[in-house]
């Protein structure tokens, strides 16, 4: 497939564009000064990630995606900065002194995952938006082939809760343990 | 897809919005009068016809007045903020049908903005986008009481979220005993036709009556509305996080909230009281009022649903935070919990008989 | 579509995943580079499940646990780090260094 081809399939346009927000939000994601930034800045690349999922007719993860980790998980984070302190403007000593070693090995590693890629999938096309994925289908594999996993999963869960509660619990001193159980 | 059938899009689009906007201008006047009677006052009666215009009338001059911009705050955050309140507040109603689908001219339309066929899992992620405006708005204002309201609508948001979903999730196994399974709410509508013994409609409510109550109480608590509305509690956080909100970014606020309340009940009579089913009279009376009873059928259990929202607003003092973050994860998640485990033995043991009858 | 431009953005997301870890101090952005790098693994999942056309939707059920796990891990990481943050007063990496005290 050339260039021609590739540009003149709007679905490549959309993909141009989310792909651009998604690495702009990723590149700021890691630079920026302040926390919140950041965090918000992840919104955005997993926002654009799930626009790529729906390109590749993936619904229902899709939706879980901004479910769970836009409407859950960045906001615990947000939740967790804002009770230890909340800055705006730029944010003190984020990072390390030195990034250019963490800097080359990610572009030696962004090199070979590419090299990679290209080397083994080259001109192999993904079919794009069409009929969406039957989350009967998914449903149906994730509580038959993939059960062990599901169940597996699912301890990970209460293991995590579990651990959560006991971690956030305060330490109560003699005197008010013996005020908890008299009540 | 030739240019009607998009002209059919946008107009269903189009209807979505205007009926959000127009309802939202009448629920703030409602409210007004619903709690002016129960505490023996008038209420509004100045502007237009029962002072029905008294809403346009404060609109307009939030839209004239000044957007104070205080001196501390990130500027472009601040601004964005209002807008994240409005815009999953206008997609939420995207999914829910408003009307029985007609054939016109041999095409079907749906009354609808947007079929989905995942539009309850579109429901959750988008009344969880809803946070966002609160958490911005209190972060970038660069002030104490509107942080204050944004840390507790985050852990209100979260809190109440698992409830709504566990209760959907009931609703969703229950419904997939008739209507073969979905996930959209037009085939939840669907399954919901028709009558128990002939009189009783065949409402989600009388089976699923646990999960209604929890899907009800923890609406509330998604929507910020008293007693839950901590967030925006006025005697202890002077106004929350739009403490520092002026103009027309508050009023987008207001908007927003309104249109959450009737998007939320409008949700909550598709998923329990039967969406637009109702009596149609097909045949005995002209076809375009059949057409229209469905819509009817809709907006009468919707406002009974909001009805109940400004009931309890007038009859309930706020709860503590204590009290809020308790009621969420000690009743009403464990609540959910044992019903779903229950509603889902029922309906197993009634598809597939009891376990040692092979 | 082809598949390479999924993987290649992707595989951009993950070094600039790697690029905060490695670079970050502070916990809790080492933790959201962390997702940063969850995120690229699910477009990877998603674009391999679009181009091979598995029987089971395996690429989208993986990607389903992967932001399962994912929901676990800042909830626990986010409370280990409130909890250090509460002892020490510090949210950087360079002081948990808790193990010799």
């Amino acid at each position: 497939m050339n260039l021609g081809d590739w540009i003149s399939q709007p679905v490549n346009w959309v993909f141009t564009l989310l792909a651009l927000a998604s690495a702009y939000s990723g590149v700021r994601v890691v630079t920026s000064q302040n926390v919140i930034r950041a965090a918000l800045f992840l919104v955005g690349a997993l926002a654009s990630s799930a626009g790529l999922f729906l390109l590749l007719s993936a619904e229902f993860v899709a939706l879980t995606l901004v479910l769970v980790y836009i409407g859950a998980v960045i906001v615990l984070f947000l939740f967790g900065i804002m009770i230890t302190r909340a800055p705006l403007g730029r944010d003190v000593a984020l990072d390390h002194k030195r990034r250019a070693p963490a800097a080359i090995t990610s572009i030696i590693l962004f090199a070979v995952l590419s090299w990679a890629s290209i080397r083994a999938f080259a001109g192999r096309e993904v079919t794009g938006v069409g009929d969406a994925t039957d989350t009967r289908l998914l449903g149906e594999a994730l509580l038959g082939r993939f059960v062990v996993p599901f169940e597996v999963v699912s301890f990970l869960l209460l293991a995590a809760l579990i651990g959560g509660i006991t971690l956030a619990r305060k330490d109560l001193s003699p005197a008010e343990e013996e005020a908890r159980e008299a009540t | 897809m030739d240019g009607v059938d998009i002209l059919i899009v946008v107009g269903r689009v189009l209807a979505v919005f205007v009926l959000l906007l127009v309802t939202t201008i009448f629920n703030v006047w409602l409210e007004r009068k619903t709690i002016a009677d129960m505490q023996n006052r008038v209420g509004p009666d100045r502007a237009g016809p029962f002072g029905l215009l008294q809403t346009v009338a404060d609109g307009l001059k939030l839209f004239f007045k000044e957007q104070i911009n205080p001196s501390k705050v990130e500027y472009g955050m601040f601004v964005l903020a209002p807008f994240l309140a409005v815009i999953p507040a206008l997609l939420l109603f995207m999914v829910v049908p408003f009307g029985r689908p007609f054939t016109i001219g041999g095409r079907e339309v749906l009354l609808q903005g947007a079929d989905l066929n995942v539009g309850v899992l579109f429901i959750l992620a988008m009344s969880s986008l809803a946070v966002y405006a609160v958490v911005l708005a209190g972060w970038s204002s660069g002030s104490k009481y509107p942080l204050l309201g944004a840390v507790r609508a985050t852990a209100q948001a979260i809190s109440y979220e698992a409830a709504i979903g566990l209760s959907i999730v009931s609703v969703v196994m229950f419904s997939s005993t008739r209507a073969g399974g979905t996930l959209s709410l037009a085939g939840i509508v669907e399954s919901q036709a028709g009558t128990y013994l002939g009189f009783l409609p065949r409402w989600n409510l009388f089976p699923q009556v646990v999960a209604f109550v929890i899907f009800f109480l923890a609406i509330i608590a998604e929507t910020n509305r008293a007693p839950f509305d901590l967030v925006e509690a006025e005697q202890e956080l002077v106004g929350g996080f739009h403490t520092e909100y002026s103009g027309m970014r508050f009023a987008m606020y207001q908007l927003a909230e309104y249109m959450n309340i009737f998007s939320m009940s409008a949700i909550c009579a598709t998923l329990f009281l039967g969406g637009w089913n109702g009596p149609t009279f097909d045949g005995q009376i002209p076809a375009w009022v059949s057409a229209v009873l469905p819509t009817v059928w809709l907006l009468i259990k919707t406002y009974a649903v909001i009805f109940a929202f400004f009931w309890i607003r007038a009859t309930m003092p706020r709860l503590r935070y204590d009290q809020l973050m308790q009621i969420g994860w000690k009743r009403l998640i464990p609540a959910a919990l044992v019903w779903l485990i229950l509603s889902t033995v029922a309906i197993s043991v009634r598809q597939f008989g009891l376990p040692w009858s092979a | 579509m082809l598949v390479n431009q999924f993987l290649i953005l992707a595989a951009l997301l993950f070094s600039l995943g790697v690029y905060g870890l490695l670079v970050r101090r502070n916990a809790v952005m080492v933790l959201l580079a962390v997702e940063l790098m969850l995120n690229a693994v699910n477009i990877n999942l998603i674009a391999f499940e679009s181009l091979l056309q598995t029987e089971l939707a395996v690429g989208q059920v993986f990607s389903i646990f992967v932001i399962t796990v994912a929901a676990a891990e800042v909830g626990i990481g986010l409370a280990i780090i409130l909890m250090i943050f509460r002892n020490r007063s510090s949210a950087n990496v360079d002081d948990f260094n808790l193990m010799r005290l």
